[in-house]
């Protein structure tokens, strides 16, 4: 999905960190014309109930995603390689806290 | 891979409740049935905040002035959720506004009700957003992940909403003879109008098949409006109003309340344009939005004259 023009500016991805620690998360996208712009929105979109710490904005385009049709053969690799869980490996009997 | 291959997983998907997103593939109809659907619920925040900025400069006190300002800007704020939501699916913003000024697009006919009394402000929040939070709380479960997400986000918000106009009547009906009186008229002009949100019956309504099937919507107009009679009734006992309908009476082997007939030839009457406030609605969108555009073009302006400047220093650098 690229960026639709209209004369709204272009759409931006909202992400945000709920509380330090967390990892941000994606919240919705806003429309903006440039960045400082994207923020404000962003803000007064998504956090007016304190939602949030800090808030990352990303245009659209840029954007990389994999294609939910290629999943198959995309994700494959990691398949068949069992030995990277740790249900893998056999532990003697009577073995704690491992 | 073929369309009726791709049509089975497509389905097989929904029956599992795996959520559909946007890059997925889809059916056209699926498409065109979530784009209006979404857009839709999205006119509908923001022509809902039209009826409501008509109290804001009269509200009775300085707590009820910021309480129905938060209001309307969270009735915005859910507008421009349901925009993005609705823009995944490829159309643009302008195609949507373009469609609702055009009256190609329809919103929740609710809004073309006048809001003559502070009580409206009760009956709006108590009844248009209760009936409204019944709808959205099932739709947090609809198939199409960011239409479910913008649910989500929105039935946190509404609660507040339904609270907030629900005190506004049981204040009232606690109030002065007029002041009751006031607040019960609001409930009689407002109730039938509510419980016909849900939309037609089951059995007249074209477009649940397809919604049903492919789990957009997952419960029906008529198990919806149950709900909220429901919920609701004994609400009204509690401030001492009294629901304008003879007919309403505790079904006990249904465990629901039986109710009466909706009037709706009154209901398509204001669907198809006939309503107190259609005209004044529109209009107001229209010109608010003109008054906008130069807002707009100075935004993109200054964006693209940033964009020559930071060109200009890359070459004076190179």
């Amino acid at each position: 999905m690229s960026n639709i023009k209209d004369s709204q500016g272009d759409v931006w991805e909202v992400f945000v960190q709920s509380k330090p620690g967390l990892p941000h998360k994606h919240a919705g996208s806003v429309h903006a014309t440039d960045k400082e712009m994207a923020l404000q929105n962003a803000r007064d979109m998504y956090t007016r109930r304190n939602e949030g710490t800090c808030i990352w904005v990303v245009p659209l385009d840029a954007i990389v995603s994999s294609l939910p049709e290629d999943s198959g053969s995309f994700f494959d690799p990691s398949d068949d390689k069992a030995y990277r869980h740790p249900t893998h490996y056999v532990m003697p009997d009577g073995a704690k806290h491992i | 891979m073929d369309n009726t291959k791709k049509l089975e997983e497509f389905q097989a998907k929904i029956d599992a409740d795996t959520k559909i997103e946007p890059k997925d593939w889809m059916p056209e109809d699926y498409r065109k049935h979530l784009q209006r659907q979404i857009s839709q619920h999205a006119h509908s925040e923001v022509i809902g905040m039209q009826p409501e900025g008509n109290w804001i400069s009269r509200a009775p006190s300085l707590r009820a002035k910021v309480v129905l300002l938060a209001k309307i800007q969270d009735e915005a704020g859910h507008g421009q959720y349901l925009y993005s939501a609705a823009e995944t699916l490829g159309k643009s913003r302008d195609e949507f506004i373009e469609e609702l000024q055009t009256e190609k697009a329809k919103y929740s006919s609710i809004f073309n009700y006048p809001t003559l009394t502070w009580a409206d402000m009760g009956a709006v929040g108590w009844l248009v957003d209760g009936a409204a939070i019944v709808n959205q709380v099932s739709l947090q479960r609809t198939s199409y992940g960011p239409y479910s997400r913008a649910m989500v986000r929105i039935c946190k918000e509404e609660s507040f909403h339904q609270r907030q106009g629900y005190e506004i009547m049981a204040h009232m009906a606690k109030g002065t003879p007029e002041q009751k009186a006031m607040a019960q008229d609001a409930l009689n002009r407002f109730w039938w109008p509510s419980i016909m949100m849900f939309g037609p019956h089951d059995s007249d309504s074209p477009n649940t098949g397809n919604a049903v099937k492919w789990r957009i919507k997952r419960e029906t107009n008529d198990e919806l409006r149950q709900k909220f009679i429901d919920k609701t009734v004994g609400q009204a006992e509690v401030i001492g109003l009294t629901i304008p309908d003879p007919d309403l009476k505790w079904n006990e082997t249904r465990k629901s309340y039986d109710f009466g007939k909706m009037n709706w030839d009154e209901f398509w009457s204001v669907v198809n344009g006939n309503g107190p406030c259609n005209r004044q609605r529109l209009k107001h969108h229209i010109a608010a939005h003109k008054n906008g555009e130069w807002v707009r073009k100075a935004a993109l302006a200054y964006a693209a004259k940033q964009k020559e400047i930071q060109n200009l220093k890359l070459e004076i650098r190179n």
